[in-house]
């Protein structure tokens, strides 16, 4: 997923929180909640990033916290919070 | 409930549980509940809203429009609209059309009524908008004693309509009492058959519902049969977090368990007061208006939240080993039955309120801060009882006071 260029799905709102944001699909009707402001910031920048891996770089993700940001990604891709881009 | 000055300036650390966040509050609600009008059709014995007559001072159309205007810029994405009747309301269309254009999703409470084949399908061709239709008993027997005469097959019409014009995911709302808590499986019967989702709730002793709370809140073994049903039956029957008094049981059921008053929930009424829940109609718990500074500055500013969003003591149950799952319970059903802030809720499964319950004076309850019930005939009116209830075997059968208090007999 890393190398991978993926986006905010277009019927997503990001809502910001104290605590991070909420995230709103105005399609599944669906909230999810970002507990890490910094999620926030990769989830926020992926569209205008190359790659994830980029996303995070420009969000200030450490080496070593890629994996857990990884797998939080993953999951909002389970949800479809965000997709691939293909353009 | 600790009455502090101020929001504290603590925020929790990153890594903290998603309820520990909410109960600080949030930048806007997320489950927003909008009584539009105070006009009913009916006359349900147990009406939270105590609703009926139209408010002469209830927001003009422009004034709804200007506050869903807020509530787009303020991100609230979707709406809980309810009454009274909403669809009374002759804009009420006009309003749902512009909530849906400004992307505030609009899910609507109706009695199903005035949703006839045409409605149902403009509904259906209408995306974001959500209709939930109540049902309080499976039967037109125990239904039409609490909600009227005739509006078991105005439910069901409405249902048919709606699944007929390719309505998906209609929701029925059911009011969990003591003659219906036999009835669940039949509930899920008829929400499959329709199509719909099935959606259980309490019942509160607020406005006309504390009148006939002590005679239909469920049966302490009721409870322990509802919480088993809804454990089995999981994601698929929506409550709306209203059980989390259950959660005491054992296993907390799906969703936040937490009570959002004030944090992640909040209700504005027709006249454009904002209250803490939609179950705390009563001065006590009114935020302000959005008639003065606007919804945003009530959320965001009023005094009354920023004691809710503070620390909470738990008061006696703190000393209770199923604080942390259930915490204490709904404020509005303490608040109404008499009891303490900081005390067990009324329904405590533990039986922690029984005392606290036994020793509140008859007349000593909160008085509602309004009532618009009906006050001459009303056609569709809750017909008498006339199921056969059989008295109890011993009054602890009844309740955990037992004959301790005055129960008002159902209309």
């Amino acid at each position: 997923m890393l190398e991978q260029s993926w986006e905010l799905n277009g019927s997503v709102a990001i809502r910001p929180e104290p605590f991070g944001a909420l995230l709103y699909d105005f399609t599944t009707r669906r909230l999810t909640f970002l507990k890490d402001p910094r999620l926030v910031a990769v989830v926020e920048g992926l569209r205008d990033a190359p790659t994830v891996g980029d996303a995070l770089t420009a969000a200030g993700v450490a080496e070593g916290e890629r994996p857990g940001f990884d797998a939080a990604l993953r999951r909002l891709a389970e949800q479809r919070m965000i997709t691939r881009r293909t353009a | 409930m600790t009455l502090a000055p101020e929001r504290p300036a603590t925020t929790p650390a990153t890594g903290t549980r998603l309820v520990d966040h909410f109960e600080h509050g949030l930048d806007a609600p997320i489950c927003l509940t909008w009584e539009l009008t105070y006009a009913c059709n009916l006359a349900c014995v147990h009406c939270l809203s105590s609703s009926g007559r139209r408010d002469p001072d209830e927001l003009t159309t422009q004034e709804c429009f200007d506050l869903i205007d807020e509530f787009e810029a303020m991100k609230v994405f979707y709406v809980n609209i309810g009454g009274g009747e909403p669809t009374v309301r002759p804009d009420f269309w006009e309003i749902v059309d512009y909530a849906v254009a400004h992307h505030v999703g609009v899910k609507f409470s109706t009695n199903g009524f005035r949703i006839t084949p045409e409605k149902a399908a403009r509904l259906a061709a209408t995306d974001y908008v959500d209709v939930q239709v109540s049902l309080d008993g499976a039967t037109a027997e125990v239904n039409d004693p609490i909600r009227g005469a005739g509006t078991y097959d105005a439910a069901l019409r409405a249902l048919a309509n709606l699944r007929d014009a390719g309505m998906t995911d209609t929701k029925l709302s059911v009011v969990c009492t003591r003659e219906n808590i036999p009835q669940l499986d039949r509930f899920k019967e008829i929400a499959d058959e329709y199509g719909a989702t099935l959606r259980l709730t309490r019942l509160r002793p607020a406005g006309r519902g504390a009148d006939v709370w002590q005679d239909l809140h469920p049966l302490p073994e009721q409870q322990r049969e509802l919480y088993d049903w809804l454990v089995a039956h999981g994601d698929g029957v929506l409550t709306g977090d209203s059980f989390f008094h259950l959660a005491a049981y054992g296993d907390a059921l799906p969703g936040l368990n937490l009570c959002g008053a004030g944090r992640v929930v909040c209700l504005v009424d027709p006249v454009g007061e904002v209250y803490a829940c939609p179950f705390a109609i009563h001065d006590r718990f009114k935020a302000g208006s959005v008639r003065d500074a606007g919804f945003a500055a009530v959320w965001r500013d009023a005094p009354l939240f920023a004691d809710l969003r503070s620390p909470q003591t738990g008061g006696a149950c703190t000393r209770c080993s199923a604080y942390d799952a259930c915490r204490g319970g709904c404020m509005a059903a303490k608040f109404f039955t008499g009891l303490p802030l900081d005390g067990p809720d009324p329904e405590c499964v533990k039986g922690n309120a029984a005392d606290a319950l036994a020793a509140v004076e008859a007349g000593t309850r909160p008085s509602p801060s309004q009532d618009h019930s009906h006050r001459g005939t009303v056609r569709n009116a809750p017909v008498p009882v006339s199921i056969g209830r059989r008295p109890p075997a011993s009054p602890c059968d009844e309740s955990p006071v037992g004959s301790s208090r005055d129960v008002p007999a159902l209309p």
